[in-house]
């Protein structure tokens, strides 16, 4: 059975994705949304919105979706168990689907102590696993975690997350396999700077055929600044940031990090296009997404395909 | 053991500044166990609060009493000739000993003195640390005896999460990851295969989810 997704028609036609991100402001103007939309469209077939990312109140992703969604975007929904129970779960399924939105991404989330509310009281009442097959239910059974039945079924495309640089390593690559097992259809990569480790990951990856029952985008994100690449590397939890990187970027003049963080970014994105069995590319170009355009270009990603 | 830590102290003389007549309570169970109020803590805080209090020219008279235990009745009942003494109850025990003294004497306040943290065991001298929530459901079994309701800070049951690294969990980089510790018990006993089961939904209305737990042994009646 086929979603409404975008996303999902150009992955089923055989062609390389592009996606990329819209992080919901700490406000309720819309027009902060439409002003990052209007930097992306026309250079990526999905757009994610992202859910209180690291734990900082935000507009919510539903909203920030249908905000997309009008503007002619394909909206990946991101959802986090952190905030949410499974009553609360199911019921922003249905919401999103009921508003059109196609795409969800099923998120553990990162754990509160890291945003702007340290003392809010988590949730996880169920894992990231357990949502994705909470959706597929929904979608495929029409059925409530309870068992109860779904009068409308949430027509959804269902994505996921992984680190491939997450620890223990030997483990990833069958953690994502449990993942397509309980229903993930594409998932979106933690950010790929290390790609030697990311072949010798997907080369577990296809050893478990998994990239033939899921759709696999390689996680992108441009080095901004050395700064940004020192607090990725030190800071952020589950990232792999080679020195080289930091040291190619501090052998330029200031004025040309950006170019060669962009550089680099296109480089890294060479490498992965290359590897078999990936399906495409998640480009998070953090608070910079106006460079996505010039990515997705300089890429030979452009134009995108009409479906 | 149920751990607790001593309160600041100057959140314990707060609490007391209107009181004169103090009892001060300790039990010789788990916060003797974890050194926070035993009868050598108790005797240790009272003799605190005797110094601050005369300094600052408002004495006070403490009673230190040390039960055997605060969560039994045939303990609690043993107060009853001393409490009477004093305009106020102040205890070191645990979270559940603080209220069930309170429970049997409705005309006295019992104060807290210690914040009590968590079901643990003693790592090493003077290290304690979490292993259980009592979540009413044991999966030990599934997960070769590591918790992940407890020792996982987001208790994920299909770990790890992306934030593991180097063993550390991405909340503290002094606390092991849980999927992590698990994982390496599965590889320990050959079982890595069991990783691939999806461990499914936790029906948390055996935890404290579904309201405050009761246990009735109905040959134990009297």
């Amino acid at each position: 059975m086929s979603t409404g997704s975008n996303l999902e028609k150009v992955l089923k036609s055989g062609a390389f994705a592009v996606t990329s991100e819209c992080g919901p402001p700490r406000g309720a103007d819309p027009e902060v949304v439409k002003k990052k939309g209007a930097f992306l469209k026309g250079y990526i077939d999905a757009v994610n919105v992202t859910d209180n990312q690291t734990s900082v109140a935000r507009m919510s992703s539903l909203a920030g979706s249908l905000i997309l969604k009008n503007m002619g975007f394909d909206p990946v929904m991101q959802m986090v168990c952190r905030d949410r129970n499974r009553i609360a779960i199911q019921s922003d399924i249905l919401g999103a689907a009921s508003l059109g939105v196609n795409n969800l991404l099923c998120l553990s989330g990162d754990h509160q102590s890291f945003g702007d509310h340290p003392g809010a009281k988590n949730v996880f009442d169920i894992d990231s696993m357990q949502l994705i097959q909470t959706v597929k239910r929904m979608r495929d059974e029409g059925k409530f975690i309870s068992g109860d039945e779904v009068k409308g079924r949430p027509n959804i495309f269902i994505g996921c997350a992984e680190n491939p640089f997450g620890d223990p390593f030997e483990i990833r690559a069958m953690r994502l396999a449990k993942k397509a097992a309980a229903g993930a259809e594409f998932v979106q990569t933690q950010c790929v700077f290390n790609v030697d480790k990311f072949e010798k990951w997907m080369e577990m990856v296809r050893d478990l055929g998994v990239h033939e029952k899921m759709y696999i985008l390689a996680g992108i994100t441009p080095y901004k600044s050395i700064g940004m690449a020192n607090y990725m590397k030190k800071s952020v939890p589950g990232m792999d940031v080679p020195d080289e990187h930091i040291e190619r970027l501090r052998s330029v003049p200031k004025e040309k990090v950006a170019e060669e963080g962009i550089a680099i970014c296109l480089e890294i994105i060479e490498r992965v296009k290359n590897i078999k069995g990936v399906a495409g590319i998640h480009i998070m170009a953090i608070e910079w997404e106006e460079k996505v355009a010039e990515i997705v270009k300089a890429a030979g990603l452009f134009p995108r395909p009409e479906i | 053991m149920i751990v607790a830590n001593r309160k600041p102290f100057e959140e314990i003389i707060e609490m007391l500044k209107p009181y004169s007549k103090i009892l001060l309570l300790g039990c010789n169970e788990c916060v003797t166990v974890c050194a926070t109020g035993g009868a050598k803590e108790v005797s240790v805080l009272a003799s605190e609060i005797r110094l601050f209090r005369q300094k600052e020219g408002q004495p006070v008279e403490i009673k230190e009493l040390t039960l055997e235990r605060n969560c039994d009745t045939e303990y609690v009942e043993s107060l009853k000739p001393a409490i009477n003494d004093y305009e106020v109850a102040i205890s070191m025990a645990c979270g559940c000993g603080i209220q069930f003294v309170g429970e049997h004497y409705r005309d006295k306040l019992v104060l807290p003195a210690v914040d009590t943290t968590f079901y643990g065991v003693a790592e090493e001298q003077g290290v304690w640390t979490e292993r259980c929530q009592g979540c009413g459901a044991c999966v030990l079994d599934k997960t070769l005896g590591i918790c992940p309701v407890t020792r996982c800070a987001k208790s994920i049951f299909n770990g790890p999460c992306g934030g593991s690294q180097g063993g550390k969990c991405e909340v503290n980089k002094e606390t092991p990851c849980a999927w992590q510790l698990i994982v390496d018990r599965y590889k320990e006993m050959n079982m890595l295969e069991k990783y691939l089961e999806i461990q499914p939904m936790k029906n948390w209305s055996t935890s404290r989810d579904g309201g405050p737990r009761k246990r009735v042994r109905e040959d134990l009646k009297l």
